[in-house]
């Protein structure tokens, strides 16, 4: 049970803040640390990777003690590969010898581990950069190989800090595919820092919730989207992130059809290649709600679903928690943002059933 | 251009000679100095830091004076020489080469230390990162990354072990062959009116400074273009 988790306890006082961060995550996955600036989600993650020592720290990872009070593993000693925020490759190698820096020191290569290095640069199309010095990469580039190279030294669990944020728009677009793939096709945990809703949306599957210091929820990523107690499902852009599976295709129309628990949806968009989980991503403001199935309408998707809970946000708005599929059925959960009048006006309350009318689902990566 | 004597090349290869063990010495000793200074968290290593900035600002007399006084037979030089059955280090080639590292000390650790402190944290994370232990991280990313302080370091503890004259005067005396460099040499010519050995010499100093400034500056420039 110990083996396929990580837990993790930091306390100390810094100059602008106290830390008392403690969370319980599975060891698989990504896992994402998320929180505004300065709520200490890089510390956690630099304490994790033993780059900094709190003065009174524990960490579990997958079996290994890295950290109690007594005890404390130098970074280079435990199995960690660690991205920095700004791509940190050795200016003095080429892309290769930064590559290979990772693999001294380690038991001599194999023909698996040759293989491995050859996969790992052409998953990551570093090819064409090989020979090159760092300074004449692009910043997307640069990110590239820092992360092939953390790959490289075969950790057990890989560190990632905003890694994306010191990049441009399209540098971004240009390793998120790359951050998916990995996500899907290796099988190493990841633990990833960043304040971007979007990069949660697309990648997390365990949220780690932080707030000056301190963790206010550690939880599967639906689970806190959709916590109206929590501040994201409170955001004007709320939505819910819901891993899908492909069920069919309708070719003559370009929809998909998608399952997820307690409902299909249909949704625009290509067959994913190769085929895989897919993810989605339903906004708060895009689901509304009707008493009874509407006659003939526009919206593809209108499901039963049942009122789990409701909040007043703001002057003008409620927040609702909707439960998909028949009553009493574990289904899936979703936000909706309507109106305190339109609340009144259908007399709606708890337990009662309803239909949700979702506007738009998208992919959230395709 | 005319025939040196044997004079002038016997302090043209004592100063050489002395130079470039000074700074051999100096690179394998100032390196962990400088290493330690940039990277220890305690607040007494700027005392350890001033000790070695000393010679920047101290008259070479005094230095001179008190190595002087450290060299001789009732110094710590002295005993040190009466293990192979000298009397003394003063006056010798060896003393020369102890007051030449102390008095070119800070020429070399400072650009290193520079070096160091300009790298910053994050490279040495990143090799603990990719499991290199602190030894093979200082061996294959600090050293590399400090390389134009490592130079500028070594061409500056050259050049000016090379233009050492009041503390060779103190501790080395004028002894041809052994103890009487460049500099002295030069002096010599002066004081004995030989003023056309002294105007070879000088021109020539003249000319090796500004050879060794301009390439310190380029290389500098080299390296750090090619370090961003």
């Amino acid at each position: 049970m110990s083996g396929d988790i990580i837990e993790a306890a930091f306390e100390d006082r810094f100059e602008r803040f106290t830390l008392n961060a403690a969370f319980t995550a599975p060891n698989r996955g990504i896992t994402a640390l998320f929180g505004p600036s300065g709520c200490g989600k890089t510390t956690v993650l630099r304490c994790l990777a033993g780059l900094e020592r709190v003065r009174n720290g524990r960490c579990r990872i997958g079996g290994e003690t890295w950290q109690t009070p007594d005890t404390f593993i130098p970074p280079h000693r435990r199995a960690i590969g660690y991205v920095f925020q700004e791509p940190s490759l050795f200016p003095h190698l080429t892309v290769r010898g930064n590559l290979l820096f990772a693999r001294r020191g380690q038991p001599p290569a194999g023909a698996a581990e040759t293989a491995a290095f050859d996969d790992l640069v052409s998953l990551l199309r570093l090819e064409p950069l090989i020979d090159r010095n760092p300074e004449r990469l692009s910043g997307g580039e640069r990110q590239r190989v820092a992360l092939a190279r953390a790959l490289l030294s075969r950790p057990r669990v890989l560190l990632m800090d905003e890694p994306l944020s010191a990049l441009d728009q399209e540098a971004r677009e240009e390793i998120l595919p790359f951050l998916e793939r990995l996500h899907r096709t290796l099988d190493i945990p990841v633990i990833y820092v960043t304040h971007d809703l979007q990069e949660i949306e697309r990648l997390a599957d365990w949220l780690v919730l932080l707030e000056r210091g301190r963790v206010i929820a550690s939880a599967p990523l639906d689970r806190v989207l959709g916590d109206p107690a929590l501040p994201l499902a409170r955001r004007r852009d709320a939505s819910v992130a819901l891993d899908a599976q492909l069920a069919g295709f309708d070719a003559a129309y370009g929809l998909l059809e998608l399952r997820i628990a307690g409902a299909t949806l249909r949704v625009p968009g290509t067959p994913p290649d190769p085929a895989g989980p897919l993810r989605l991503r339903i906004r708060a403001s895009d689901v509304s709600i009707a008493l009874a199935p509407p006659g003939p309408s526009s919206i593809l998707n209108i499901l039963p679903a049942t009122i789990v809970s409701a909040q007043p946000q703001g002057a003008t708005d409620m927040l609702v928690v909707l439960q998909l599929g028949a009553a009493g059925e574990e289904g899936t959960r979703l936000l909706a943002r309507i109106t305190r009048r339109s609340w009144e006006t259908l007399g709606l309350a708890l337990g009662q059933p309803v239909q949700a009318q979702i506007k738009g689902a998208a992919l959230a990566f395709a | 251009m005319p025939a040196l004597s044997p004079e002038i090349w016997s302090a043209i290869r004592l100063t050489v000679q002395l130079a470039a063990l000074t700074t051999l010495i100096l690179i394998i000793f100032g390196t962990p100095i400088a290493w330690w200074l940039a990277r220890s968290p305690r607040w007494y290593k700027e005392v350890v830091g001033t000790l070695v900035a000393l010679p920047l600002v101290l008259p070479p007399t005094v230095l001179g004076f008190y190595l002087l006084l450290a060299l001789g037979p009732d110094g710590p030089g002295g005993l040190l020489a009466q293990s192979w059955g000298a009397r003394t280090l003063a006056f010798t080639f060896e003393g020369l080469v102890i007051g030449s590292v102390i008095y070119s000390l800070p020429f070399v650790v400072q650009p290193i230390r520079n070096a160091f402190e300009a790298m910053g944290d994050r490279p040495l994370e990143v090799a603990a990162t990719l499991r290199a232990s602190p030894a093979r991280a200082f061996w294959t990313v600090a050293l590399p990354l400090a390389r134009p302080g490592l130079l500028t370091g070594a061409v500056l503890g050259f050049a000016h072990t090379v233009g050492e004259f009041g503390v060779v005067l103190m501790i080395g005396g004028n002894i041809p062959g052994e103890t009487k460099v460049l500099s002295v040499a030069i002096y010599d010519f002066v004081e004995t009116l030989r003023w056309r050995e002294a105007n070879i010499l000088a021109f020539g100093m003249v000319v090796f400074a500004f050879l060794v400034i301009l390439s310190v500056t380029l290389l500098d420039r080299r390296l750090r273009r090619r370090a961003k």
